[in-house]
């Protein structure tokens, strides 16, 4: 089955307003962004951004290619198909009583992640890892009652020795398939 | 040597090779206005509204295949820009837009005449900047010019704060752009190439679209090239008008909605389609799922965002398309097709495109085929939008490359008028007729004190109906004939020209068409005609908005003479 949700990388030059050129075009020609996620990459003056893009295969190419003629944009790949590793982090205030603290801590072990603040009344657990490994642990906590929840979005990366967007090429190929 | 900001952007130009802009002075950009006399080989044409002249600069472009310069102040100098910025993004004119920015400490503070116009035109330039250290301005200017003159062509900003202008730097022009991310495909994919080249070879009923890519590109005798050593018909998009000589024997003319019939017949029934440097905008396919359900289809296009946006292709093609053109001409050996060509012949032959008989007013197909005989075809027809565009488009016949300017994307009423002004400019040795409609005209009338001011010799030829004549026949056909808001009291045009000091004539009769045309060619200097014409005449042949191309409505008249476009005048 085709996914519906993609994952594109892009590098962008780190120039004001760069960020808002690529998110206004998603705006204007009506593209479903899913989570973006910004950061520096390793060549000083690039940063490298991770969306992932909800729609059909056509719709996603078309993400691909008018992100690529903006101009700051560098390269932009749609590695959803790769052999790719991704990343979330997501942050979780979810309630917590003598009760069910222990409870709470076990799933946290199981799920191999970290509680990073106690309260009287709540824990606030850190936790990486694919969108699903943490829409996982979202359901079994929301049984103790989750107050607050902030995720960054996913990065990604391919794995082995090639790059992830990166050399000097945009992702403007030849169309050799349509 | 140390310069100002304001130097150092007219050293730039001069070395980007600009000799004229279109401007419009004001508070942030007084420094530059200020040096501007140091350097006389900048001619600055001064307009009465900014959207004049980023217009001018975009009709100067594509005459010239130039880059156009427009200039305009800070906070609603700029913000009048956008209209014509818009235009020259959705057309793919090469422009270049200068403005003024409030003075770098004043910058979101909400200052007098501050607008965030790099914010507003982010969405329709190529790209745009601005410049916060005078250091950087040489190379941005650098990359400006680059940027909109290739590739996909298009229009690039640059917001000057008032204070850059009057900052001193070393000036060193850069040699060479470096933009890691800006490289266009200029080669065509030797494979894709040879796939082109092998379903054209085995096509039976092969159409030709040339769209205006082929114009920007140069392409104009590889074009012809694989149209006659192949013999498949070519029919242009509005924009592709003047890329395919109209006389020629393969030329169908124009498809899409106010299309050719037979073009449009052709489309429809082809199994082969060629599209070049077009984009299959909704006004060229008309329903989508409809069109050319027959073809196969090979686009060659320099956007690869273009490949597949609209419609399905078979065999894409990314490069400019000169260079794909002359790489697939050397594998398309001589064929022909003889059977279909006849069948077009023949579609043309029975739904050819014609013009009532008899009328009690002027007709404005009569107007427009007068002036294509008395100009002997070779004048620049810069239109409005609208009706007036529709019939410049259909009854004049365009041989020259370049020789049909109009807003095509973005159907800006009062293009005609500055677009006009910016073609005469940049080609003052041809003749240049504005064809605009009475209500396109009034948008942009202004223009007409730039013209004597300036005496850029366009002339006019206004097509006046008394009504939004498009609207109006959509109105007619489409909303149970209620002309709502459509109905126009328009001014004394004649005596509006004088006091313009723009001499001027209006011709109410079909006998006064012909002498008015050769009075107004014999004038030295701009002139304006006022043709009072039949107020309900409709464009014909149509395709309604969301039908199929086939779905074609013609003239419903009985009483008529056929035009066909070889027939010499």
């Amino acid at each position: 089955m085709v996914p519906t949700k993609h994952t594109l990388v892009a590098l962008v030059e780190d120039k004001p307003g760069v960020l808002n050129r690529m998110v206004s075009l998603f705006r204007r020609r009506g593209f479903n962004i899913a989570s973006i996620a910004v950061g520096s990459s390793e060549l000083s003056g690039f940063s490298r951004v991770t969306f992932v893009v909800d729609g059909p295969l056509a719709m996603v190419e078309q993400v691909r290619k008018q992100l690529g003629k903006v101009v700051d944009v560098v390269k932009v790949s749609d590695i959803t198909e790769e052999n790719i590793v991704i990343r979330e982090l997501a942050l979780v205030k979810v309630k917590a009583t003598s009760a069910t603290r222990s409870e709470i801590i076990q799933i946290v072990d199981v799920f191999r992640s970290d509680i990073v603040d106690v309260a009287q009344d709540s824990l606030t657990i850190e936790v990486t890892g694919a969108e699903q490994k943490i829409e996982s642990l979202l359901d079994l906590l929301r049984t103790f009652g989750i107050k607050e929840i902030v995720r960054t979005g996913c990065i990604a990366m391919t794995r082995g020795g090639a790059g992830t967007a990166n050399g000097s090429t945009k992702g403007r190929d030849n169309e050799q398939t349509p | 040597m140390k310069l100002t900001g304001a130097q150092i952007l007219c050293e730039s130009l001069l070395k980007e090779g600009v000799d004229v802009i279109f401007g419009f002075p004001g508070g942030a950009v007084l420094p530059l206005y200020d040096t501007l006399p140091q350097y006389p080989a900048l001619r600055h044409i001064l307009v009465r509204h900014e959207q004049g002249a980023a217009h001018a600069a975009d009709g100067y472009a594509r005459v010239t295949g130039k880059v156009g310069v427009c200039l305009a102040t800070s906070g609603p100098g700029a913000s009048n820009l956008v209209t014509g910025i818009a235009n020259a993004h959705l057309d793919s004119v090469p422009i270049v837009a200068i403005t003024g920015q409030v003075a770098r400490p004043f910058i979101g503070k909400d200052a007098f005449q501050e607008v965030d116009i790099t914010g507003i035109t982010l969405p329709i330039t190529k790209h745009n900047y601005l410049v916060l250290e005078v250091e950087s301005l040489p190379r941005v200017i650098k990359e400006a010019f680059y940027l909109a003159r290739t590739g996909r062509p298009g229009p690039v900003l640059i917001d000057i704060p008032r204070d850059v202008f009057l900052e001193q730097t070393e000036f060193h022009y850069p040699q060479k752009v470096e933009i890691p991310g800006y490289k266009p495909t200029l080669q065509g994919h030797p494979a894709q190439i040879k796939k082109a080249a092998d379903v054209i070879n085995n096509a039976r009923k092969p159409v030709i679209i040339s769209g205006r890519g082929v114009l920007i590109s140069g392409a104009f005798a590889e074009l012809k090239q694989l149209a006659e050593m192949a013999q498949i018909p070519v029919i242009t998009t509005l924009l592709g008008i003047s890329s395919f000589p109209e006389s020629h024997i393969l030329s169908y003319g124009m498809m899409g909605m106010h299309g050719m019939a037979y073009a449009n017949m052709a489309v429809d029934a082809c199994d082969l389609l060629i599209a070049i440097g077009m984009r299959f905008d909704d006004r060229a396919t008309s329903k989508v799922s409809g069109f050319a359900p027959n073809a196969r289809i090979v686009h060659i296009d320099i956007d690869p965002a273009e490949i597949g946006k609209n419609v399905r292709v078979d065999v894409p093609i990314v490069g400019d398309v000169k260079r794909v053109l002359v790489a697939l001409n050397k594998l398309i050996p001589p064929a022909e097709h003889i059977d279909w060509i006849h069948q077009v012949d023949e579609w043309r032959r029975q739904h050819p495109l014609v013009v009532p008989r008899t009328s009690k007013k002027v007709l404005p197909q009569y107007v427009v085929h007068k002036l294509y005989e008395l100009t002997k075809g070779e004048a620049i027809i810069v239109t409005g939008v609208g009706q007036n565009q529709m019939w410049a488009a259909q009854h004049y016949w365009y041989d020259k490359p370049n020789s049909f300017i109009s807003s095509g994307g973005l159907g800006t009423m009062g293009y005609g008028l500055p677009a006009a002004m910016g073609a005469k400019v940049g080609c003052p040795d041809r003749i240049v007729w504005c064809i605009d409609g009475d209500g396109s005209f009034q948008m942009t009338l202004h223009e007409l004190a730039t013209i004597h001011q300036d005496q850029i010799a366009v002339k006019i030829a206004v097509i006046n109906n008394g009504f939004l004549g498009m609207v109006r026949q959509w109105q007619q056909l489409f909303y149970g004939k209620r002309y709502v808001a459509t109905p126009l009291t328009c001014p004394d045009f004649v005596k509006l020209a004088d006091a313009y000091c723009v001499p001027a004539l209006r011709v109410e009769k079909k006998e006064e068409v012909a002498p008015a045309i050769q009075q107004a060619m014999k004038h030295d200097g701009p002139f304006l005609i006022d043709f009072v014409v039949e107020p309900e005449e409709n464009v014909y042949p149509f395709v309604a908005p969301g039908t199929a191309l086939s779905q074609i409505i013609e003239e419903p008249r009985k009483e008529v003479t056929a035009w066909s476009q070889q027939s010499t005048p």
